[in-house]
């Protein structure tokens, strides 16, 4: 899931770390459990889109509406389920939906 | 104040791919407060679990310019760089309005930053301060800080046959900074990210040095079930354990009064750190936190009516 390593020649001088440059490591490997979006069910409150710690919830900037998540980031804690009025997020185990 | 739909059509500033616990508080908090702000800022951190997760060689999670220096002077670095933009703004090398953003955990705001963080509010700097406030030193192995609250079991406040967790009260930070006769002071949690993004919105809307300390919830040092993180912070504002208010130029103003104000207890029994707590022997020490959040919540009525 991870980049090829740097070497030494490629790596940035100093301290100094590209901005937003972590969006090359990918997170979504960590999960167990992983969030399923219920269009049926959701009124696009966006409260899941802000509570997510790794900003993983895709909301359309055009249209404001949730369309799903981002799955190479998402660790699976589930917040964005539990804040949800309408049910409309369903923790799912990650390994058996993927098969 | 902004609405979800206008906030979201903003850029993030802390993107995905860092490296914080699934359910991390302060990756809300970050996200939060750094979408609160939509005018340019350059952002410091303390060393703490946000900066060391963030901003592991060679990837950064921030899409803002960032500084990291060391665990005691996130204030004073920025401090520094704050005076250089106004020395440069003087002299006409730059002319578009930069805002300063510093945050700190417990450990780096409460206890080793404590003196760059009073010297920075002293001396005036525009500089908005947020401290994610976990209660312990969680990035170095969970370790009592001056914020963990009493009873709260860490790694150097275990509880066991002799000691119930942490002996003393947490140090009450907002009101030393209110001291400080600075132009705004506030607490927040992340389980209420209007009062959260309205705050922040306010705060950087002072010339001068402003502060809101964030209860942060942290799963693996409290620990608590990840999904938890907002519903808990939003408990401990409904136990009054942590009030939501703001001190506008030295004016108490409480944000969120609870219709109903729940027993401690309610907040203890989600977070093992206090299993000790809820045991028929330690009745008499629960009654005594009890006793205590009464006491500093009554001040804190007092102090908003006058």
């Amino acid at each position: 899931m991870e980049e090829k390593k740097a070497t030494w020649k490629e790596l940035p001088e100093g301290d100094i770390l590209e901005g937003g440059s972590s969006l090359k490591f990918r997170t979504g490997n960590w999960r167990t459990l992983k969030p399923v979006h219920i269009p049926d069910k959701c009124i696009h409150c966006l409260f899941c889109w802000i509570s997510c710690p790794d900003s993983a919830v895709v909301v359309n900037k055009e249209t404001g509406k949730v369309e799903g998540f981002k799955y190479d980031y998402c660790k699976g804690c589930g917040i964005c389920a539990y804040e949800c009025p309408k049910d409309a997020i369903k923790m799912v185990n990650d390994q058996e939906d993927s098969e | 104040m902004p609405s979800l739909k206008q906030l979201v059509k903003r850029e993030e500033r802390f993107v995905s791919g860092h490296r914080l616990c699934a359910g991390c508080g302060e990756g809300i908090v970050a996200r939060m407060v750094t979408l609160a702000i939509e005018k340019p800022f350059i952002a410091c951190n303390a060393t703490g679990c946000m900066e060391v997760a963030s901003t592991i060689f060679p990837y950064s999670a921030w899409n803002v310019p960032w500084v990291h220096t060391a665990f005691e002077n996130a204030a004073a670095t920025l401090s520094g760089v704050e005076a250089a933009y106004r020395s440069l703004r003087r002299q006409g090398k730059i002319d578009k309005d930069i805002l300063f953003l510093a945050f700190g955990g417990d450990g780096g705001t409460y206890d080793i930053g404590l003196q760059s963080l009073s010297g920075a509010a002293e001396r005036g700097h525009k500089i908005l301060y947020v401290c994610c406030n976990n209660q312990a030193y969680m990035n170095t192995g969970i370790q009592r800080s001056s914020a963990t609250p009493r009873a709260a079991s860490t790694s150097t406040s275990p509880s066991g046959k002799v000691l119930q967790g942490k002996i003393q009260f947490p140090k009450d930070l907002a009101s030393i900074m209110v001291a400080h006769n600075i132009p705004y002071v506030a607490t927040s949690i992340p389980g209420k990210w209007n009062d959260l993004t309205g705050k922040v919105e306010k705060a950087v809307s002072y010339d001068g040095f402003t502060f809101i300390d964030v209860l942060t919830p942290c799963r693996l040092g409290w620990p608590h079930e990840p999904s938890l993180t907002m519903e808990i912070s939003r408990l401990a504002a409904d136990t009054c354990i942590w009030p939501l208010y703001e001190v506008v130029e030295g004016r108490y103003k409480i944000s969120y009064k609870p219709r109903e104000k729940k027993p401690v207890a309610e907040w203890f029994k989600l977070q093992r750190r206090f299993d000790h707590l809820l045991k028929p022997a330690n009745e008499g020490l629960l009654a005594e936190i009890q006793a205590d959040v009464d006491r500093r919540w009554e001040l804190l009525l007092k102090k908003s009516e006058g």
